[in-house]
C-alpha cells in the first residue's frame, strides 16, 4: 500500500503545536488516546510563542464584579452579533478555570497583592481581564503545555509540514507530509485529525504573522471538502512597529494601551476623543485601527505614516516592569526609550477571525472526525476578536477537541488509507522540481502580499475587490509553473512553494466573502457600504468547493437562546 | 544605496563554505532582513530558522562575525561594514544545511527533567516577591546561544552528561516554584553533570534575555547541591521551608 512512505499511525493526529493543538493533545492523551503533534517548526515555536498582552479569562480577581456573563456580552459585541453564540457562551464559562488548570500545571501569573493572579485592563473588555505574565503570556502558556504534553508522553514530529488530509470515503484518515529537514515524505494514518493551525496573516504585507502563518490547515480542510466560514473579517492589529522599515508590522501590544498608553496624531491631539470618547485607546481593536488609518489618509499622521503611542508619563520603572519585551523591543530595534518618548505605530495584520466552521460544543468540522481549533477555526470571535480572547479560546476549545477526537477515536474502526491519494500528494509535491524557469516562490509571494495590502486591506471597495480576484487568479497560473532550485534537503524555496499555495486558496476565499458582504462590520470596512446591514447580521458566508470550484453560500446564524438575549441586553 | 557584504556558511553535514552575497541595506535592518534578501533574490534555497523576527522565539540563532546571536535582534548598522559580515551556524551542534544546525538533543535532555509537581494540599495563592526569582529563568526563549557558547559543549562535547545552561535555567525555574515539592538536585548532580560547570559566565554573557544563567540559577542550584550532599539537615530545613512558604498561610 503505502509502504514506500514511512507511516505513523495515532489514535488522534493533531496538525499544530501552538497553544490549541498543544492542549488538544494534553486533554486527548488525558482521555488514554495515542496522540501524534505535527508541526513545522521547532515545538515551542508556534506563535503562541510570541503572545504578550494576556489571556482572558472572568475570574473577577481584581474586579470582582466581572463574571462570564459580562465577559460573554463583551466577546458578543465586540464581535458584531456574528458570533457562534454557544461558543462565545462556553468561551466566557470555561475560561477561568482553563487559567488555573495551566497554573496547576506550573504555569507563573503575575500576582494581586493577596496573591491571586493579576488581571489587567483590555480593548473592548468591561473589566480588568486579562491573567499575564508581564508582557511574555504567550511563552508561559506554551511552555507550560509542551513540558505537560511531553511529560504524558506525546509524539510530536516537529519540522514537518502537513501537505494533504487524507479520506476513507466521507471520513477523516490521516494526512501526508514532509520532513522539513530532508524533504523525505511521511504518511499519518489517524481515526481523529484536530487542525490547530493557526491564521493565514503571511498573505499580507506589513504582518505581526510569521512564515508559518500561511492559512495551511484552512485551506487543507477546504481541499478535503470542510465548510470554512467568515473569512473576510481579517484583524488588523492597531499598533504594530512602523519604523525603521526593517520593523515594519512586529507587534506593540495592546497592553501598552492597557496600562494607560495614549494615542495622539501628529498635531498632539488624542484622537480617539473624537471616535470612541467613551472607551478611548480601549475602544475595540477594529475601532482603534480604522481610526488610525483615517488620521493618516487625513493628512495628520506621524512623519513615517503611523500615530504616536506614548506611555512616558507613567513612572519609568513601572513601565519597564509591565512591558519588559516593549521596553527591549524599541530599544534594541528603533533606538526609542519608550519611558521617555513615544512609539510610532500603525495598524498591521494580525488575525484570522474566520476559518474552518466547527460545532461549538466538539469542535468538530463538517467532515467526520476532523476537528479545528484556535485561530484556525472560525465562530468564537464574529467579525472582531477582543485581546486576549485568543489565548483563552486556545485553551477551551482545544480542550474540547481533544476530547472530543479522542471519543470519536474510541468508537472508529481505524481508517485505510487510500495509496492513490498519497501518490497525488507526493506528485504535487514534486512538480516544481521539474519545472524550468518558472517563476520563485518569493516572487509570487511579494505580488500576492502587495495585493492584498492595497486591495484587501483595512478599507474595502467592490472595485479593488474585484481586483484582487483577478490577480489571484493570475497569481495562481503563475503558481502553477513555480520552479525551485536545489534539492530537498531544507530547502525553504520549496516550502514556500507548497505555503504559497495554501496563502493563495485562503486569499481568494478572504477576497470572495469580502465582496460578497455588502456592509461594514467589525473588521471588515467597505467604503462603497459603510453602514451596518440588519439583513448581514442574520449571516455568516460559507465557503466550500464544490467539485468544480470555489463556492460561496450562506448559512443563517443560530438564534440565540431567550436567556443569553437578556444577558446580551443588560448593561453592565 | 549603501550595500554589504555577507559572507554565509552554505553547506551540509559533509562539508560547507562561506559565499558572498550583496545586499541593499535599508534602515533600522537586521541580518535576518539581509538574509530574507538572499533567500528572496538570490539563493532561493538558504536554509535559515525563524519564527518571530521579534526577539521572541529564539529561533534565529547563528554566530554573527564569531558572536553567537539572534539574528533578528542584531542591526545591520550596529556592525561593521566594510569588511564582509560572517554567518556561520551555531557551532556546538550538527549542521544540517547553511544556517540550520540540529538541535534535537536539547529536547532529549528537556525530557530528563521531572515536570511541576505541586506539594500536596497546597493552596494556589503566591506573592509577586515570591514569583520575582523563578519568572526571571522562565524568559527563557531557548534560543540555545547559551548552550552553544559553554565550553563544557562546544569544546569538550560532553553532551552526554552535561545539560548545559539552558536546562540548569530551567530546573532553577521548577525548583524556585514556591509550590514545588520535588527536590532535582539528584538529577542535577547525577545526569546533568551541574560539577562540571566552572562558573566562566560565558552563558551569561551571550543570553538575550538577561537572565542572569550563572549567578541567579547555578550557584544557588550549586549550593543546593552543597547543601543536600553534604549538609543534610540544613538541606531538611530549606527544602521545608522553600521561598515564600514563611508569607503564606
Ligand atoms: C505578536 C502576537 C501577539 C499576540 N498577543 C496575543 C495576546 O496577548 N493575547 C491573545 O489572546 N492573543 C494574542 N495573539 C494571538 C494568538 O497568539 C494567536 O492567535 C494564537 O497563538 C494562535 O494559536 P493556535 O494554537 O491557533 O496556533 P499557533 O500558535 O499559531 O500554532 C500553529 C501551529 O500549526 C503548525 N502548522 C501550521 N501549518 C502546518 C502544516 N501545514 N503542517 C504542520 N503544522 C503546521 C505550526 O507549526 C504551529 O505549530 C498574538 C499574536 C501575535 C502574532
Ligand atoms: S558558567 Fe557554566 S554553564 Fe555557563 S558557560 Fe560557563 S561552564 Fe557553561
Ligand atoms: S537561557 Fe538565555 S541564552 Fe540560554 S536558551 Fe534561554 S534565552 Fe537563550
Ligand atoms: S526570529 Fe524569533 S527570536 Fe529571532
Amino acid at each position: 500500500m503505502t509502504g514506500k512512505f514511512e507511516t505513523h499511525e495515532h489514535d488522534v493526529l493533531i496538525i499544530g503545536a501552538g497553544g490549541a493543538g498543544l492542549r488538544a493533545a494534553v486533554e486527548a492523551l488525558n482521555q488514554g488516546a495515542s496522540v501524534g503533534v505535527v508541526c513545522k517548526s521547532l515545538l515551542g515555536k508556534a506563535h503562541t510563542v510570541m503572545a504578550e498582552g494576556g489571556i482572558a479569562a472572568a475570574m473577577g480577581n481584581v474586579d470582582a464584579a466581572d463574571n462570564w456573563k459580562t465577559h460573554f456580552r463583551d466577546t458578543m459585541r465586540g464581535g458584531k452579533l456574528l458570533n457562534n453564540w454557544r461558543m462565545a457562551q462556553l468561551h466566557a464559562q470555561e475560561a477561568p478555570n482553563a487559567v488555573r488548570e495551566l497554573e496547576q500545571w506550573g504555569a507563573l501569573f503575575d500576582r494581586t497583592e493577596s496573591g491571586d493572579i493579576m488581571q489587567r485592563a483590555f480593548g473592548g473588555h468591561t473589566f480588568k481581564r486579562l491573567c499575564h505574565v508581564g508582557d511574555r503570556t504567550g511563552l508561559e502558556i506554551i511552555r507550560t503545555l509542551q513540558d505537560r504534553g511531553v511529560h504524558l508522553g506525546i509524539d510530536v514530529y516537529m519540522e514537518c509540514t502537513v501537505t494533504r488530509l487524507l479520506l476513507d470515503g466521507g471520513r477523516i484518515a490521516g494526512a501526508f507530509g514532509y520532513w522539513r529537514e530532508q524533504g523525505r515524505f511521511v504518511v499519518f494514518k489517524a481515526k481523529s485529525v484536530v487542525i490547530a493551525t493557526g491564521g493565514v496573516g503571511k498573505a499580507w504585507k506589513i504582518t505581526s504573522n510569521s512564515w508559518e502563518y500561511t492559512g495551511d490547515g484552512m485551506a487543507l480542510a477546504y481541499e478535503a471538502g470542510a465548510e470554512l466560514m467568515d473569512l473576510e473579517f481579517v484583524q488588523f492589529h492597531p499598533t504594530g512597529m512602523v519604523w525603521p522599515p526593517g520593523v515594519q508590522g512586529i507587534l506593540v501590544t495592546e497592553a501598552v494601551r492597557g496600562e494607560g498608553g495614549i494615542l495622539r496624531n501628529k498635531l498632539g491631539e488624542r484622537f480617539m476623543e473624537k471616535y470612541d470618547p467613551k472607551k478611548l485607546e480601549l475602544s475595540t481593536r477594529d475601532v482603534v485601527a480604522r481610526s488610525i488609518y483615517t488620521e493618516v489618509r487625513e493628512g495628520r499622521g506621524t512623519e513615517h505614516g503611523g500615530a504616536y503611542l506614548d506611555i512616558s508619563h507613567k513612572p519609568a520603572e513601572y513601565v519597564k516592569r509591565k512591558l519588559p519585551g516593549m521596553y527591549h523591543q524599541f530599544k534594541e530595534l528603533a533606538d526609542v526609550d519608550i519611558t521617555k518618548q513615544p512609539m510610532e505605530v500603525g495598524p498591521t495584520c494580525h488575525y484570522s477571525m474566520g476559518g474552518i466552521r466547527v460545532d461549538a460544543d466538539t469542535a468538530e468540522s463538517t467532515i467526520p472526525g476532523l476537528f479545528a481549533a484556535g485561530e484556525a477555526a472560525a465562530g468564537l470571535h464574529g467579525a472582531n476578536r477582543l485581546g486576549g480572547n485568543s489565548l483563552s479560546d486556545l485553551l477551551v476549545f482545544g480542550r474540547r477537541a481533544g476530547l472530543a477526537a479522542a471519543a470519536h477515536a474510541k468508537k472508529t474502526p481505524a481508517p485505510v488509507i487510500d495509496p492513490k491519494q498519497v501518490e497525488d500528494a507526493e506528485q504535487e509535491m514534486l512538480a516544481p522540481f521539474s519545472h524550468t524557469g518558472g517563476p520563485s516562490p518569493y516572487e509570487i509571494h511579494r505580488e500576492l502580499q502587495d495585493t492584498l495590502q492595497s486591495l484587501v486591506g483595512i478599507f474595502r471597495n467592490e472595485e479593488d475587490l474585484k481586483r484582487a480576484l483577478a490577480e489571484i487568479q493570475r497569481f495562481k497560473e503563475h503558481a502553477a509553473n513555480v520552479s525551485v532550485e536545489g534539492s530537498r534537503l531544507f530547502n525553504p524555496g520549496w516550502h514556500l512553494a507548497r505555503d504559497l499555495k495554501s496563502m493563495l486558496t485562503i486569499a481568494e476565499a478572504v477576497t470572495r466573502c469580502a465582496l460578497e458582504r455588502k456592509e461594514s462590520r467589525g473588521a471588515h470596512s467597505r467604503i462603497d457600504f459603510p453602514e451596518y446591514d440588519a439583513a448581514w447580521a442574520k449571516k455568516n458566508n460559507i465557503i466550500v468547493w464544490d467539485g468544480a470550484g470555489m463556492a460561496l453560500r450562506q448559512r443563517p446564524v443560530p438564534e440565540m437562546p431567550e436567556e443569553l438575549k437578556q444577558i446580551l441586553a443588560e448593561d453592565k | 544605496m549603501a550595500e554589504a557584504v555577507l559572507a554565509v556558511y552554505r553547506g551540509d553535514r559533509e562539508s560547507g563554505k562561506p559565499v558572498e552575497y550583496k545586499v541593499p541595506l535599508a534602515p533600522g535592518m537586521v541580518v535576518l532582513d539581509a538574509l530574507h534578501y538572499i533567500q528572496g533574490h538570490l539563493a532561493p534555497d538558504l536554509a535559515v530558522r525563524w519564527n518571530c523576527k521579534a526577539g521572541r522565539c529564539g529561533s534565529c540563532s547563528a554566530e554573527v562575525n564569531g558572536r553567537p546571536r539572534l539574528t533578528c535582534k542584531t542591526r545591520m548598522d550596529s556592525l561593521p561594514l566594510d569588511s564582509p559580515v560572517t554567518i556561520s551556524p551555531l557551532r556546538a551542534f550538527p549542521v544540517i544545511k547553511d544556517l540550520v544546525t540540529d538541535v534535537s538533543w536539547n529536547y532529549e535532555v528537556n525530557r530528563k527533567i521531572p515536570a511541576f509537581t505541586p506539594r500536596p494540599g497546597v493552596q494556589w495563592k503566591m506573592l509577586q516577591e515570591d514569583v520575582d526569582r523563578p519568572q526571571e529563568f522562565r524568559k527563557c526563549i531557548e534560543c540555545f546561544l547559551c548552550q552553544n557558547v559553554c565550553h563544557v559543549l562546544r569544546d569538550h562535547g560532553k553532551h552526554a552528561e552535561y545539560g548545559g545552561p539552558r536546562f540548569f535555567v530551567r530546573v532553577a525555574g521548577l525548583e524556585m516554584h514556591p509550590l514545588d515539592g520535588l527536590s532535582r538536585t539528584k538529577l542535577l548532580k547525577e545526569q546533568l553533570g551541574l560539577g562540571l560547570c566552572n562558573i566562566t559566565k560565558c552563558c551569561t554573557e551571550v543570553c538575550p534575555e538577561s537572565i542572569h544563567i550563572t549567578d541567579n540559577a547555578i550557584i544557588p542550584l550549586k549550593e543546593r547541591i552543597v547543601d543536600q550532599y553534604y549538609d543534610p539537615l540544613f538541606w531538611i530545613v530549606r527544602k521545608i521551608r522553600k521561598p515564600g512558604e514563611s508569607t503564606r498561610t
